[in-house]
This record gives C-alpha cells, sequence and structure tokens, in this order.
C-alpha cells in the first residue's frame, strides 16, 4: 500500500511542476493546488498507514495496545489542508485580479517589474 | 507560567482585532497601530531582560507538557530578534501615519500590519517545527495582502511571482516537517536535536536538512533562489517595503539559524559547505544587481540580498566568532536596511520619484535629510565607526581565522561595490541639481509638502540612526549579548534542558 502511494505521490508533485512550469496563471494555480495536496499525501504516507486501529486505550491500560494508526499527522494534514484552502483562495483571486489589470494570462507579459 | 514569552504573539494578535473591531474608523486604527506596536516594543524589551537574567524562557502552551504539547521558547536569539521585530513594528507604524494613503488605509493595512507582527514574532518564538510552519503561513498571508494594497499592475505582476514562490517553499517546508516526523515521531525542535542523532540512516536526515535548506533559503532571499524578491519589494507603498525588507527575508535566515545550529549539526563538513557556497554567490548577484539599477527602490531590495550573504556567511563558516558576527550582523542590518528604505519613501515625497535619473538637489533643500541618508547608507557600507564596520569586522575575521580566503575576498568586494551603490544614490539624489525635466513635478511634490507629516516621518528616520550610531559606538556590549546568543546556539544542551527538563 505504501508504495502505491509513493508512486501516486510522485505522480502529483510530478505534474504539479510541470503545470507551474507553463506560461498561463490558470495552469500555475492549478499546480500549486496538485503540489499542497501532494505533500499532505506525502504527510499521511511517511508517517505509516495503520488500517482498522484507532488509537484508543484500553480500560485499565496506559497506552494503546498492539498496532495503532498515529492521529497527530491527520491533524498536521487537517491544519495543512486548512491553510492550503485559504492560500489557493487568495491565490485565485489574485490571478483574476491580475489578469483583469495586465489583460493577458501569459506570465511572458507580466515581466515589467522583473530585474 | 512565563506569559512574558507569549505576549510578543498575543499583543499583535490582540492589536490586530482591535483594529478590526474598530474597521470603519481610521482614526482608532492609528492610534491602536502606535499603541499596539509600542507595547509589543516594550514586551519585548522585557522578555529579552528576562532572557538575559534567567536564561531561557519557556512556556507550555495549554499546560501540555513538551515534546507532546506546543512550546513558546525564548533564548536569546530568538528574543532579539522580537525585540528587533518590535522596533521595526513601531517605527514602521509611526511612519505609516503620514505616508499611508486613506485609501490603503480603508483595505486593512493596520490590521494586516499587526497580523504580520504576530506571525513573525511566533515563527522566533515557536519551539515546534510544525508550529513554525503555521506561523510562517500567518506572516505569508498577511504580507501577500500589504504586497497588493492598491492594485495596481506592477504590484499584481510582482505578487504572482512573491506568492508562487513563497508558496512553494512553504509546502517544501511542510514536506520535510512531514519527513522529519515520519523518521522521529516528534514535532519539538528540543526532542528532535535528541532524536536526530539517533536515527539509524543519517542519509535520510541529511536529505530532510536539504529539503529544510531550500525552504528557508527561498525564504531568506538566498542565491539561486532569491528571484521573487526583486521583482516584489519595490511595488507596495514603501512603509510596506519597509517593513517587509527589516523582517520578512529574516524570517528565513533566523530558522536556518536554528535549523543548522540545533537540529542539523552532524554532517557539518557538507550541508555548512553549501551555505557557504550560497553565501559567496548571494553577495556577488545581490550587489551586482544593485549597482546596475537607477531606481532607489530597487537598488535597496537588491541589496538585502547581498547582505542576506554575510548573515549565512557567518552561520556557513559554523565557528564560534561567525555566529557572534552573523547574530550581531542581523541586529545591525534589520534597522539599517528599514531606515534606507524610509528615507527613500521621504525622498519620494518631496521629488515624486524613486527614479534616480529624475530627482536630485535634495543636499541643497534639505542638508539634515542628507545627513539622515548617509548614516544608514554608510553603516551598511561598512565605515567605521557605524553599526555594520562591526558587523563586517567580525564576520571577515572570522573568515580569515577559518582560513576560507575566497569566502573573505568575496565579503571584502562586496563591502566595496556597496558603498558604490550607496555613493550612487548620494551623487543623484542628494548632490546633482534636480534634473530640468522633471522640476515641474517636484516643485508641484514640494507644495504640496505637509510639514505636520514631513516630522511624522522623519522621527522614526532619526530614532533608527540614532540605534545605528549607538551599536557603532557601544559596540561592545552588543557584542556580548551577541556572543552570549551564539554560545546558545553552540551548545544546545540548555536549550533541550530548558524545554524537556532534562540533561540531554
Amino acid at each position: 500500500m505504501e508504495a502505491i502511494m509513493a508512486l501516486v505521490v510522485g505522480a502529483l508533485f510530478g505534474a504539479s511542476v510541470y503545470m507551474m512550469l507553463r506560461r498561463s496563471i490558470v495552469k500555475l494555480v492549478i499546480g500549486l493546488i496538485l503540489l499542497s495536496n501532494a505533500a499532505n499525501l506525502l504527510i499521511f504516507t511517511v508517517s505509516g498507514l495503520t488500517r482498522g486501529a484507532p488509537p484508543l486505550i484500553p480500560e485499565g491500560m496506559q497506552m494503546p495496545d498492539g498496532a495503532w494508526a498515529d492521529p497527530l499527522p491527520q491533524a498536521l494534514i487537517l491544519t495543512a489542508i486548512v491553510i492550503g484552502f485559504g492560500v489557493l483562495a487568495f491565490a485565485v483571486v489574485l490571478i483574476h485580479r491580475a489578469y483583469e489589470v495586465v489583460g493577458e494570462d501569459d506570465l511572458d507579459q507580466m515581466r515589467s517589474t522583473d530585474t | 507560567m512565563n506569559l512574558v514569552v507569549a505576549l510578543p504573539v498575543m499583543i499583535p494578535l490582540l492589536a490586530g482585532s482591535l483594529s478590526l473591531v474598530f474597521f470603519k474608523s481610521h482614526a482608532a486604527q492609528r492610534w491602536i497601530g502606535v499603541l499596539g506596536t509600542a507595547a509589543l516594543l516594550i514586551a519585548s524589551l522585557v522578555l529579552l531582560a528576562k532572557t538575559w537574567n534567567e536564561g531561557i524562557l519557556v512556556i507550555e502552551m495549554g499546560s501540555w507538557p513538551a515534546p507532546f504539547g506546543i512550546v513558546l521558547v525564548s533564548d536569546l536569539l530568538g528574543a532579539i530578534m522580537t525585540v528587533l521585530a518590535g522596533i521595526m513594528g513601531f517605527a514602521v507604524a509611526v511612519y505609516s501615519l503620514p505616508s499611508i494613503s486613506r485609501e490603503h488605509e480603508a483595505f486593512g493595512y493596520y490590521p494586516l500590519t499587526h497580523l504580520l507582527l504576530a506571525g513573525v514574532c511566533g515563527a522566533f518564538l515557536t519551539g515546534d517545527i510544525f508550529n513554525l510552519y503555521v506561523w510562517v503561513e500567518v506572516l505569508l498571508v498577511a504580507s501577500f495582502a500589504l504586497l497588493i494594497l492598491g492594485g495596481t499592475r506592477g504590484q499584481m505582476e510582482g505578487a504572482v511571482k512573491y506568492v508562487t514562490l513563497n508558496l512553494f517553499s512553504s509546502i517544501m517546508l511542510l514536506v520535510a516537517v512531514g519527513l522529519t516526523y515520519g523518521m522521529t515521531g516528534t514535532l519539538n525542535m528540543a526532542d528532535l536535536a535528541v532524536k536526530l542523532p539517533e536515527v539509524e540512516n543519517q542519509g535520510l536526515v541529511t536529505v530532510v536538512a536539504m529539503l529544510f535548506l531550500i525552504s528557508f533559503s527561498i525564504k531568506a532571499a538566498a542565491f539561486p533562489l532569491f528571484f521573487w524578491l526583486p521583482a516584489s519589494y519595490h511595488t507596495p507603498p514603501i512603509a510596506v517595503s519597509a517593513l517587509f525588507a527589516g523582517l520578512l527575508t529574516k524570517v528565513g535566515v533566523y530558522a536556518l539559524y536554528r535549523f543548522f545550529t540545533l537540529l542539523f549539526a552532524h554532517d557539518v563538513g557538507y550541508t555548512h559547505e553549501i551555505l557557504l557556497w550560497g553565501a559567496g554567490f548571494t553577495m556577488i548577484t545581490g550587489v551586482l544587481g544593485a549597482a546596475y539599477h537607477y531606481e532607489m527602490r530597487r537598488i535597496l531590495s537588491f541589496h538585502i540580498v547581498s547582505q542576506i550573504g554575510y548573515m549565512i556567511m557567518g552561520l556557513a563558516l559554523f565557528t564560534p566568532l561567525a555566529l557572534v558576527g552573523g547574530v550581531f550582523y542581523i541586529m545591525h542590518h534589520i534597522i539599517v536596511k528599514a531606515n534606507l528604505f524610509l528615507v527613500a519613501g521621504v525622498a519620494y515625497f518631496m521629488r515624486g520619484s524613486y527614479e534616480l535619473k529624475e530627482i536630485g538637489g535634495l543636499w541643497r533643500t534639505r542638508p539634515w535629510l542628507g545627513l539622515l541618508f548617509l548614516v544608514p547608507a554608510m553603516s551598511l557600507a561598512g565605515i567605521p565607526p557605524l553599526s555594520g564596520f562591526f558587523g563586517k569586522y567580525i564576520i571577515i575575521r572570522a573568515g580569515v581565522e577559518a582560513e576560507s580566503w575566497g569566502i573573505v575576498a568575496v565579503a571584502l568586494v562586496v563591502g566595496l561595490l556597496t558603498l558604490f551603490s550607496m555613493i550612487k544614490i548620494w551623487n543623484e539624489a542628494f548632490w546633482k541639481a534636480q534634473p530640468e525635466e522633471t522640476a515641474a513635478r517636484a516643485e508641484q511634490f514640494e507644495k504640496a509638502l505637509n510639514q505636520r507629516a514631513v516630522t511624522l516621518m522623519v522621527l522614526p528616520i532619526i530614532g533608527l540612526a540614532i540605534i545605528t550610531v549607538f551599536i557603532g559606538l557601544a559596540a561592545q556590549p552588543i557584542y556580548e549579548i551577541a556572543d552570549a546568543a551564539a554560545a546558545q546556539l553552540l551548545d544546545s544542551s540548555d536549550y533541550i534542558e530548558a524545554v524537556l527538563g532534562v540533561q540531554p
């Protein structure tokens, strides 16, 4: 299972970098969305995939019994999803405004402030 | 309970919320802006004094014991950075009163500034790597909104690059945090400092260290990852530029210092060698970019990049003296760099342009402004007895003692080129006569000038200039603080004991 997930994460990273290297700003944002999802899946995978073992402590014991799924990475991902959602919402509005102001969705036309 | 550790985060958050409550009343927002940042400055000074007297302070948020809960830790480096954030916040808040237009205020300039300061202070004080990511995102979102305040074409174009590259670096940071957790099962920095050397496959640790290096290098605008900075820093209102110039890249530098002394000091020959090369190229590319340009804000933006090189050089040499120099340099640089942006802003309000070709004659009409420019400019170039001289002297001396002749040569040449571009601004803006073609515009701006506004803008400049002179003349006490901060960085046992409560 981990191997499949690793491949999925790799494919997502590859696709997102490909999208970000396009000239269109819409594809740039799609690339960013894929990138943040790839990062979330990576955290999920890297901490180990344990099925059907909630981290519950049996009565009278100090620790969970046997194998258990680590809840912390999921809390991290949840935080990252929320932050990512807010930031990407900003990015979408930004490219919309940039398109309105510049009149182009081509990154090559947005070079007046460059070095 | 060391509540004082949490105050530099809580005060800006509170001030930001309060200014949102008074969103319609700009007068109230301005008062909250000045008073809130003044409170932040006082709280951070108290924090530094307490850290200096009592050693590393820790507060466990929600009383969850470390390493399970999130801790805020104030060691000397963190406390020094917080004080600098307080100084910058206060200076820029006063400067904003006359220089930020009513439209920008209506878009929420003041709440965003407080939020930015909260994120910066949180990043400086946190002792948890995932929490660091969260604070970085807080300050990033605030900086995104501040950057596009006003929505001109230049700001939009700059913001697309700024947002993309900073988001990319944040996601790299998140990936590195996730991988670290996968290897060690902890996110607490002190706990990581204990557990990372115990990881079986040390090669993996180095890989993760490189991910952190790339992520923080983008944030610090180090070579070859600095392109977002000169494309965007000259576009927002000048007060915003000054705040960004003072604080944002320094969060990246601070994180590099924290991670590559506390967590990833196991393979110094590899990681710090890369840092050293990065530092050299950062200095050269930055200063050459500045030498080419004739727009004040662009020149100063490129100088941020080149100065970042000196700070990373202090870390990369990784001797006690080099770290002292690095900490000293950060203290000097934040004050001086922001001050130069503030002076450029005043020049703009007098002449109506940042283009050096289009302005001139400032020395003739305002000799005091020339003097106020010379203090930070000569300090940036490293002329004694100002603060920059001692910063450069300590770092270069550390380089000589480490016998890294290449980087020493680079640092010296870059210092000379810095002097060149500062003299360029001096010659063009202050010394030469006002060009005929733009004389009408200059006169128009001079007429519209409001004496009270100028006074309010000059006050923070004078304050920062006094601090620059003070760091230069009283270099010994400042050196001692930097020395103690560097000693804490090199010997992490105090940090670990303060957080975990056990001897490592």
